[in-house]
């Protein structure tokens, strides 16, 4: 047995062994018992998933009897990758759930749920044919719709979430299904070295593109199959949230470029087009609705959305400058692609974790009622500070590289040697360019605002004045994250390189290492050294610190209560800025995209109608396309079921009736 | 080693230069209004008396009152060793790249919109808020004017962009060049908290963007965030002077060529402060709800010159 298949093995055994802990251990010890053999299984896939990387083979064949290809677990190099990914998150999810974990989301189902969730979305990427990939995906769903229901006993809100998540999560598979037996049927067989034979152009593979990209885009939270991650995540205990949000989406990813990439390479312009289209309508949408939105665990939702539309907005665009011939920008774009979805892993599951942070805390979700966060949580403030700059793509983090590498593919993908490339990739590209560059301004927006109101001010709510930091091993979850996020920012050039070797067949010549782990794209001559970025910023920051401790030895600080108050003395923290307020310039802004509806009652005082008493202001910003899209077809379905109701009412004699007739007109049926 | 020279000679004139501008500007304002004005030299004296004052801060002001001006001036002084203003010899490993300029310029944003929600009133979150809104914005037009002057020239970094116009000049007026220029200087304008986005000389709540965020702040944190708007409007003035006239710029390093590119800046700059000053007196504040729509417009341009230079070419 190879060192892959040994890796493979002792995951599904942790699995087991885990399973049992959690439903033997007392209550008492089940969080710190289920969390480190969580933790174990993260580890070993992290170490499975880099072998992999790293170009080592081998696997694990799962024998069956049915006449089918054999089930094999073998990841590639790009499986090793998102392995990786996954069990990334998975370590700090667990070492944060060991202590984070109490009361329902502590229970015994939840916890033997959290290890199957875990390998399940680990042996996703390894799978080598339909039948496995499939099974292991059943897997993962089943997992997390568990866990996602750990506190639906108390919350109306968390049943109603999982109703939601299991209709989306069905419906992708559906479609996964269908896309994947479309191909079995045209090859004859099951694995993917079978299905890879399929000729791209054909009526077969361009059937199964569309099915496999709604299903997986559904999985990827792309628009308009995104409407349950607003509901989910929000919902689930905030450690799971992170896990969806940080890894499972990225199988959802991985299944995108696994069509694209592995499956069905070289496809007609068009796939490009299409998942560029969607990309950047999910990247627009997405962020929209994050800018706006006032619960930070929804915002944080949202901007799931929007990243994962720039992840596939950057695979599209490698797949129409391919067919272009534009090798270079093309394999920039699919690196850059592959570069957003690990620092969206680091850096989503690090802001989930910190909103978990703030809730274990404080209790409170709705930013309006939070503030002063950064003085009474220092340790998860700067985590969720760092994890911010990334998510809001800003320099030194690891958001900023994939996004720079984006852009510089897609400006150079227009022409190739001083001619334009198409028509198509010259109009393309520049919406490509706004689209990504309107998300990044809304998302720096959306960012300051969550970290600005949580963290900085005064406290809006006795909770949020009252917060205490959170236990050693959340905190120690919440720094490895922050880390990671700089790491990856910091030293881009080996991540990136290592990355382009999983997909791209002449990694040197897409993307090199140069400097002190800066980041070289050869084939079209951009340069990017973060390092050496921050050793200019200390140089230029000397001078104006030594200005500062000579000027703060002669001219101390003083603290007052509140030093000029804009001008009143009786500001009051109610008066501060609440996320709403923040956001309503842009609400109006966006006023017909977002339809936000907005309810204003004057109470005047009983002498006077000139005088108010008070004023009540009520603002929801629903999502358009579940308004839109999806309510007159539930509407529909309720109509039918009502409908449905009167041929089904519970009278026995009617239903003998109907088996009657129907073994009636099977009878006849056979008889023809 | 030039590169490294340049770099210093860039940021000690423009530490120099950007409050001589600042002072150029609100004296011309003053003077064609008929106004005494306060001299040039204002600023200086403006600066020197805050950093001797003992700055007050409010019991609930995190850390960000007083780190959030430092990033901002960094960022400004960063924009300043970076950008090709005095020459257009770059670093090997840092070459002025349009898009890393952008995000650091972003730095600087992203301070001041979090010093001005920390002071935990009314007025800096709402100077924040609508700030933030703004540079939003003006990220598309942003982005797509960087796109449209890479083109030319094969690559987004700008000291080869300079260099380029500097060798065909005709690049300069051409019309794609002309709709790019005019779409980053709107971008410009917002980014700067210029007229007609933002009336620099007012306190009046309904108007007030950038001052807004500095109200709660005070003594070296105020001076600090001043310094660091000037020097973000001098660099930025200087990369458009050099898109425009890029003669004077050393290419090739030698003392009287540095000399010249000194000389030659500091003129463009200045000239461009007192144009700017004069311009600014004809327009008056756009509504902030009609700020979209001038964005809107210059994302327009922006687009069209991008396309313009593909179809075109």
């Amino acid at each position: 047995m190879t060192g892959i298949g040994a890796g493979l093995l002792l995951q599904l055994g942790l699995g087991a062994l885990a399973v049992v802990t959690a439903l033997l251990a007392a209550p008492s010890l089940r969080s710190r018992a289920g969390g480190i053999l969580c933790t174990l299984i993260a580890v070993t896939g992290f170490i499975t998933g880099l072998a992999a990387m790293l170009g080592a083979t081998g696997g694990l064949l799962i024998p069956v009897a049915l006449p089918m290809d054999p089930l094999l677990l073998a990841p590639d190099r790009l499986g090793g990758l998102f392995m990786l990914i996954v069990s990334g998150v998975g370590i700090l999810v667990s070492i944060y759930s060991m202590s984070s974990t109490s009361g329902p989301d502590a229970s015994r189902t939840a916890w033997v749920a959290m290890p199957v969730f875990l390998v399940g979305m680990q042996l996703v990427p390894a799978a080598t044919d339909s039948v496995s990939f499939l099974l292991a995906w059943e897997i993962m769903t089943l997992g997390s719709t568990v866990l996602l229901l750990a506190d639906h006993a108390s919350r109306a809100s968390v049943a109603s979430a999982g109703i939601w998540y299991s209709a989306m999560s069905q419906l992708s598979f559906f479609f996964i299904l269908a896309g994947f037996a479309v191909l079995a049927a045209a090859s004859g067989g099951t694995s993917f070295s079978n299905l890879q034979a399929i000729e791209p152009g054909s009526a077969a593979a361009n059937v199964a593109f569309v099915l496999l990209l709604l299903g997986f885009g559904g999985k990827a939270e792309l628009v308009p199959l995104h409407v349950w991650v607003p509901r989910v995540l929000p919902e689930a205990p905030s450690h799971v949230s992170a896990a969806m949000s940080g890894a499972m989406v990225k199988i959802g990813v991985y299944g995108g470029l696994l069509v694209c990439v592995r499956l069905l390479p070289d496809g007609p312009a068009w796939w490009g087009i299409a998942i560029m289209l969607v990309g950047g309508a999910s990247a627009l949408y997405g962020i929209l609705q994050a800018s706006v939105s006032s619960d930070l665990k929804v915002l944080l939702a949202y901007s799931t959305t929007e990243n994962m539309g720039l992840v596939f907005l950057g695979l599209g665009a490698s797949m129409l400058l391919r067919g272009y011939d534009a090798t270079a920008a093309a394999d920039a774009a699919l690196v850059a692609a592959l570069l957003l979805a690990v620092s969206h892993a680091a850096f989503k599951s690090t802001l989930f974790l910190g909103a978990g942070a703030i809730i274990h805390a404080t209790g409170e979700r709705n930013l309006d009622r939070l503030g002063g966060l950064g003085a009474r949580m220092p340790v998860t403030a700067v985590a969720f500070g760092i994890a911010s700059l990334g998510a809001a793509a800003i320099p030194i983090t690891s958001g900023f590289v994939a996004e720079w590498m984006l852009l510089q593919s897609l400006i150079h993908g227009g022409r190739q040697g001083g001619a334009v490339v198409s028509i198509a990739a010259s109009v393309a590209m520049p919406i490509a360019v706004a689209v990504i560059a309107l998300t990044a301004g809304l998302a720096l927006l959306t960012f300051v605002k969550a970290y600005g109101i949580a963290f900085l001010a005064r406290p809006r709510s006795v909770e949020a004045a009252d917060a205490r930091e959170v236990p050693s091993l959340m905190r120690i979850s919440l720094a490895l994250g922050a880390l990671s996020v700089l790491a990856l920012g910091l030293l881009p050039g080996p991540i990136a390189a290592l990355v382009a070797t999983t997909v791209s067949s002449d990694p040197t010549a897409a993307v090199q290492t140069v400097g002190l782990g800066g980041v070289s794209l050869p084939g079209i001559g951009a340069v990017l050294d973060p390092i050496m970025l921050v050793v200019l910023s200390a140089l230029v920051a000397i001078p104006v610190i030594v200005a500062i401790i000579v000027s703060a030895r002669r001219h101390p600080h003083r603290t007052v209560d509140l030093p000029w108050g804009g001008g009143g003395s009786r500001a009051r923290p109610r008066m501060q800025y609440t996320a709403t307020s923040y956001a309503e310039p842009l609400v109006r802004v966006f006023d017909d995209v977002l339809k936000p509806s907005r309810d204003v009652q004057v109470t005047h005082v009983a002498e006077s109608r000139y005088l108010v008493e008070h004023v009540r202001v009520e603002q929801t910003v629903s999502d358009v396309i579940e308004t839109r899209l999806y309510r007159p077809v539930l509407n529909l379905f309720q109509r039918y079921g009502k409908a449905a109701r009167h041929v089904a009412n519970g009278s026995i004699h009617r239903y003998l009736t109907y088996s009657f007739v129907a073994l009636l007109i099977v009878l006849i049926v056979v008889s023809l | 080693m030039s590169a490294i020279i340049i770099a210093l000679v860039q940021v000690v004139l423009f530490v120099f230069l950007a409050p001589l501008l600042m002072g150029v500007i609100r004296q011309v304002r003053a003077t064609i209004e008929g106004r005494a004005g306060a001299g040039i030299w204002q600023p200086w004296r403006d600066l020197r008396k805050l950093l001797a004052k003992n700055p007050v801060r409010g019991t609930d002001s995190s850390w960000m009152l007083r780190v959030g001006p430092v990033a901002l001036v960094v960022s400004s002084l960063l924009l300043c060793v970076l950008l090709p203003l005095v020459g257009t010899i770059p670093f090997a490993l840092i070459p002025s790249d349009l898009f890393v300029i952008v995000s650091i310029m972003l730095i600087g944003v992203v301070a001041l919109a979090l010093v001005g929600l920390d002071g935990g009133t009314a007025f800096g979150g709402m100077g924040s808020s609508r700030h933030m809104t703004v540079a939003a914005l003006v990220e598309p037009t942003l982005l797509l004017s960087v796109y449209a002057f890479s083109i030319p020239a094969g690559t987004s970094t700008l000291s080869v962009i300079v260099e380029t116009r500097l060798l065909s000049p005709e690049l300069i007026i051409s019309p794609v060049s002309v709709l790019a220029l005019v779409a980053l200087s709107i971008a410009i304008m917002a980014e700067t908290a210029r007229l007609p986005i933002d009336n620099p000389g007012t306190h009046l709540e309904v108007t007030m963007l950038h001052e807004a965020m500095t109200l709660e702040a005070s003594g070296r944190d105020l001076a600090w965030l001043e310094v660091g708007s000037w020097l973000k409007l001098a660099a930025l003035l200087g990369l458009v002077s050099n898109l425009i006239v890029p003669w004077g710029i050393v290419t090739d390093f030698s003392t009287l060529g540095l000399l010249i590119g000194v000389v030659s800046i500091a003129v463009k700059v200045l000239v461009l402060g007192v144009l700017l000053s004069v311009g600014e007196i004809f327009l008056a504040k756009v509504r902030l709800f009609q700020v979209p729509e001038l964005l809107a417009g210059s994302f327009a341009l922006a687009f069209l010159a991008v396309t313009a230079s593909y179809l075109v070419a």
